[in-house]
């Protein structure tokens, strides 16, 4: 048995060993491929998937723990909950928003530095260690950073970079943001597009460098305007890595927890599924209701995740196949 | 790029490298490259500053007295004091980061230990000796990444409760583990499927064994690979909120559970804030540049090279 087709793992190879009992040595071969896996595969399983199910179960359960003789069977009755209760509709809502905004505006401006960073000029090399910066802040110092030290009304920079330039033209009345309680929504997606913009620039970055350049250059002799070359030749060929940042990072960011517990703690309403969830089940002590929210999210993801899949298994089939 | 472009030779997937050293072909077409390129070179630094300034703002602030950090306009040049990091390390307030930073550590670098142990030998069944249906397997464990936390952290902490694990780094390291896990086999099976087949073709034929093969074959070749998804589950441990707010307290809670006691404002605390984000994000800092070359193919899960 070589190697080569061991990759391929093309069922019955083995058979052609010549050897006395070749049925049960191919079962024990197989096995011997398994193990390795197996520990990893049972870990998982019972971490995983063994809770899933216990949330799957309590979500049918009328069960506060405060007050625990009234647990009893409540049918779907936490769902209607989840999808009738006006503070979990807005979750939903505020979830799908903050998901859709983050990951749309992280993956443009993230397009525009990839493109700019794929060309050459003097000190490209810390231009691109600078930008990942922002990804390599630990999410809640982050969102410390921007409440406290940015986006803070009196003495944030934000507000303070204002009253310098007006200042420097003579007035004393600069305007003043206050996102935080103006426009608490916004606050979140800045900082989360902050922190993102890097994780798509770099997916981008490898996508632009893996550009069969002679095509692009063909393009040029014949003319074509850089516009051209951008639409009809580099957006097509950017497209699987556009579709694979975005779902990574909807992966990531329909669970964040982090930014909306520390910039707003949920208020004025940016609490998405995961904080409500959260409050639900920690301070409201609604098991069976926070289950049913979980489950209603699993459901969610299970819908994004079948149609983003396909983008991750034509990128994998490729290389399965190489 | 091999996964995208099967077409191309394998060598070409040295992107990030290829960038720094800068030593990539380019057309020699093009027109005008030159004021082109100083225009996208003035651009991408004008952003890249942009993007790093609430960055270099932290680490500014962080090194101002308490009255310097808060005054609007800012005061840019402010003295620089280290008053900050000795009120953020308990000298002056009496609470101390240390145990959070050391709970931290500690799970941390156990669950990536542990996610590297149960990893390493799966990515090696599903790639160089792969069993039968490996996809499936793959997209299993990628399955498993997509169910949010919050979607099985009740079961788990009314376990932990049950069983009196409530509060323990101990649970917490499995925790972490699970979470990492999926996302270690991905990264590890793309390493590991770039030990070439002609090198584990010629091992055979040459009688070497496994353990010779792992450490003077696949070893050479992975290692790399290894440490970056090593450094790369470290980060998204130490960064972890959620279950270890959840998950732990007083004896176990972790450095961001100790970051949260800034969320809301007490008076005169800003240069401490930004003390306390620097001190907690320079491991991942420090994590994040060392994987630089392999933190695109980590973080794409070995999808893009």
């Amino acid at each position: 048995m070589t190697t080569a087709t061991a990759r391929i793992s093309r069922p019955g190879h083995h058979a052609a060993k010549p050897t006395r009992n070749a049925r049960s040595r191919e079962r024990a071969l197989a096995w011997a491929r398994r193990a390795p896996l197996l520990p990893a595969l049972i870990f998982l399983i019972v971490v995983t998937q063994l809770p899933f199910v216990v949330t799957l179960i309590i979500s049918f359960l009328n069960w506060n723990s405060l007050s625990p003789d009234k647990t009893a069977f409540a049918g779907l009755e936490n769902y209607a909950t989840v999808l009738t209760d006006p503070d979990l509709r807005q979750a939903i809502f505020t979830t799908i928003l903050l998901t859709v905004s983050v990951v749309l505006i992280s993956l443009l401006v993230g397009l525009g530095l990839a493109l700019l960073l794929d060309k050459k000029f003097i000190g490209r090399g810390l231009a691109r260690t600078l930008l990942i910066a922002p990804f390599l802040v630990v999410p809640v110092a982050a969102a410390l950073i921007w409440k406290h030290a940015l986006l803070n009304p009196t003495y944030g920079l934000i507000n303070g970079i204002l009253t310098w330039v007006w200042s420097l033209f003579g007035s004393a009345t600069a305007p003043q943001l206050d996102l935080l309680s103006q426009a608490p929504m916004m606050a979140v997606i800045v900082s989360l597009v902050w922190q993102w913009t890097p994780f798509m620039m770099l997916i981008l970055l490898a996508g632009l460098q893996s550009r069969p350049m002679d095509t692009v250059e063909a393009a040029q002799m014949d003319g074509a305007t850089p516009w051209a070359i951008f639409r009809h030749l580099t957006l097509p060929h950017l497209r699987q890595y556009l579709e694979l940042g975005g779902l990574l990072g909807a992966i990531y960011i329909v669970q964040n927890f982090d930014a909306v517990f520390t910039l707003t703690a949920g208020g004025l309403g940016t609490a998405n599924l995961p904080y409500a969830i959260y409050q639900t089940f920690y301070f409201a002590n609604e098991y069976g209701l926070a289950s049913a929210a979980g489950v209603v999210v699993v459901i969610g993801t299970i819908i994004v995740a079948t149609f983003a899949l396909r983008t991750v298994f034509s990128l994998f089939k490729k290389e399965a196949a190489r | 790029m091999s996964t995208l472009t099967p077409a191309a030779p394998r060598n070409t997937s040295a992107g990030p490298t290829a960038l720094n050293t800068g030593t990539r072909k380019r057309g020699k077409s093009r027109m005008d490259p030159t004021r082109n390129n100083t225009a996208a070179g003035l651009a991408a630094w004008l952003l890249a500053l942009l993007f790093v300034a609430p960055v270099l703002w932290m680490i500014l602030t962080s090194f101002h007295s308490e009255t310097d950090a808060a005054t609007n306009p800012p005061s840019i040049a402010a003295n620089l004091t280290l008053d900050a990091y000795r009120e953020f390390f308990g000298q002056t307030s009496g609470v101390s980061p240390w145990p959070s930073l050391i709970n931290s550590a500690t799970a941390s670098i156990l669950s990536t230990v542990l996610v590297l142990v149960l990893a390493i030998p799966a990515a090696y069944a599903l790639s160089i000796r792969p069993v039968k249906k490996w996809t499936d397997v793959m997209f299993f464990f990628l399955s498993t990444k997509m169910m949010p936390v919050v979607a099985a952290i009740l079961p788990l902490y009314l376990f932990a409760r049950t069983v009196g694990a409530l509060d323990n780094i101990w649970f917490l390291i499995l925790m972490y583990t699970s979470m990492n896990l999926p996302i270690a086999v991905w990264m590890m099976r793309s390493f590991l499927a770039e030990v070439p087949e002609e090198m584990l073709e010629a091992a055979q034929i040459d009688g070497a064994g496994l353990l010779l093969t792992l450490r003077k074959i696949i070893a050479p070749v992975a290692m790399p690979g290894i440490a970056a998804t090593a450094l790369i589950c470290f980060i998204f441990s130490w960064n972890e909120l959620l279950l270890a707010r959840v998950l732990t307290g007083v004896v176990a809670g972790t450095a961001p559970v100790f970051l949260t006691g800034f969320v809301s404002g007490q008076g005169l605390f800003l240069a401490k804030v930004c003390a306390a984000a620097v001190v907690i994000s320079l491991p991942v800092l420090f994590a994040g540049f060392a994987a630089q070359d392999k933190l695109v193919q980590g973080l794409s899960l070995g999808a893009v090279k």
